[in-house]
């Protein structure tokens, strides 16, 4: 029997093959077989909201998604945020508002932050700190990472 | 499934299961995937027939859906409170059932709603209430080989309405230290019937029969509501533990069920 399995999906935007056990998670997968490191392990339960990233449209916990799961789906990772004109307004806003301090939940809570404003592009701050209630952050204590989304929606809206 | 027996288990949404086989919880040769099950996967809603929602459709899925939120508002509260959105788009209420944790924030609106378990397995089908579901903290009644496939709700009756409250010491993301599920049916400006279903106060999720009793046939008034809420009490047997004492959760029993009364009739009124 053959003990891994090839996996073939999109990841942001580019048709990704890859093999792994099935007892991998996508986190594991991501981190160890592809290399995209910037999706972080913070607990590995569902709680911190380090690891999401958007699969198939909806953010997911990638720790609590099997490897195999993949297969066929499209996934947005912290990589994929960013496109060839620069940083995504999140990115700029994060920057902006000094909305981090050890890094390590960044990517989740930037990754979360996308999957809202792509939905609710005018979310209002009460909105935004529901859905951001599966991300925890151990520095800031959230206003500055709130006064972010906020103005990455700003930065948004005069864009368009 | 049937193949493997005990050592094998079923996964929805993998939000309770892949983090109890991280922890060594128990050990299995085989976990299934039941997500490509169509049946699994069924939401389908009619004012004649009621719900049938497949036991691995996720809680997201439940709580966009204008319908069902407004034919089952009970549901939909306790959809929308099961971790944070990142679980929600793969936990699933059939899921919950199954975890049979004694705070699952779905179960006690299951009871309320009356909700049925359809269930295969490798000697056929059978349908056993949501109440009997649970038989002790992380154990249901499932044998070996066989999967829980939907949850069926009866179609609510004119004048139903229902909620689902917890207590918990944050915001949101937290097991529920107590919970009520309670749902009503209000004809001729009277409770026709009631049902209430506790979390967090025993082994199972429980229903608190004598309030239930107490409150049919009554007056949808605050003083009926407080001594209902008074009588669930009673049937809260809890513990202590790291998330509150004893009496915290008896008195969080009451002020629960209370809150979650009086907003279940306010709800069947404007149904």
């Amino acid at each position: 029997m053959n003990t891994k399995t090839l996996v073939s999906c999109k990841i942001n935007d580019t048709d990704t093959d890859f093999l792994c056990e099935p007892r991998q998670s996508l986190l594991e997968c991501l981190r160890d077989v592809l290399s995209l490191t910037g999706s972080k392990e913070g607990c590995n339960d569902g709680n911190c909201g380090a690891c999401t990233v958007i699969l198939d449209g909806r953010i997911v916990d990638s720790c609590l998604v099997l490897g195999v799961e993949a297969q066929g789906k499209q996934i947005i990772t912290i990589e994929g945020i960013a496109t060839a004109e620069g940083l995504h307004p999140l990115q700029q806003a994060f920057l902006e508002q000094a909305a981090l301090q050890c890094g390590i939940c960044t990517p989740g809570f930037i990754v979360a932050a996308k999957g809202l404003l792509d939905r609710e592009p005018k979310a209002d701050e009460h909105r935004i700190r529901h859905w951001l209630a599966g991300n925890l952050c151990r520095c800031t204590g959230y206003d500055k990472i709130v006064r972010a989304v906020l103005q990455a929606e700003e930065m948004q809206a005069k864009k368009k | 499934m049937a193949e493997k027996g005990d050592k094998a288990k079923a996964m929805a949404g993998g939000t309770d299961i892949l983090v109890q086989l991280r922890a060594d919880r128990f050990r299995i040769e085989r976990l299934v995937d039941v997500k490509g099950v169509p049946e699994m996967m069924e939401i389908s809603y009619s004012k004649k027939d009621g719900l049938t929602l497949g036991a691995a459709v996720p809680c997201y899925k439940v709580y966009e859906n204008k319908e069902i939120a407004k034919a089952y508002p009970g549901l939909y509260d306790s959809a929308s409170l099961i971790g944070g959105i990142q679980i929600q788009s793969r936990a699933s209420i059939g899921g919950n059932l199954c975890n049979a944790a004694p705070s699952g924030d779905a179960i006690p609106t299951l009871i309320a709603y009356q909700a049925i378990a359809n269930i295969q397995g490798p000697k056929g089908k059978r349908s056993v209430p949501a109440e009997q579901f649970c038989t002790g903290p992380g154990k249901n009644i499932l044998e070996p080989g066989e999967l829980l496939v939907s949850l069926k709700f009866p179609a609510p009756k004119a004048g139903t309405g229902a909620n689902y409250l917890r207590f918990i010491p944050r915001n949101e993301m937290d097991i529920a230290v107590a919970g009520a599920g309670v749902s009503v049916v209000l004809a001729n400006g009277a409770i026709a019937s009631a049902r209430i279903a506790l979390a967090s106060v025993a082994p199972t999720p429980v229903l608190a029969t004598e309030a239930m009793q107490y409150l049919a046939g009554k007056a949808p008034t605050d003083e009926h509501v407080e001594r209902a809420a008074e009588l669930a009490k009673k049937a809260a047997k809890p513990i202590t533990d790291m998330r509150g004492t004893i009496e915290q959760r008896i008195h969080l029993t009451g002020v629960l069920t209370k809150r979650a009364l009086r907003t279940a009739i306010s709800r069947a009124k404007e149904a």
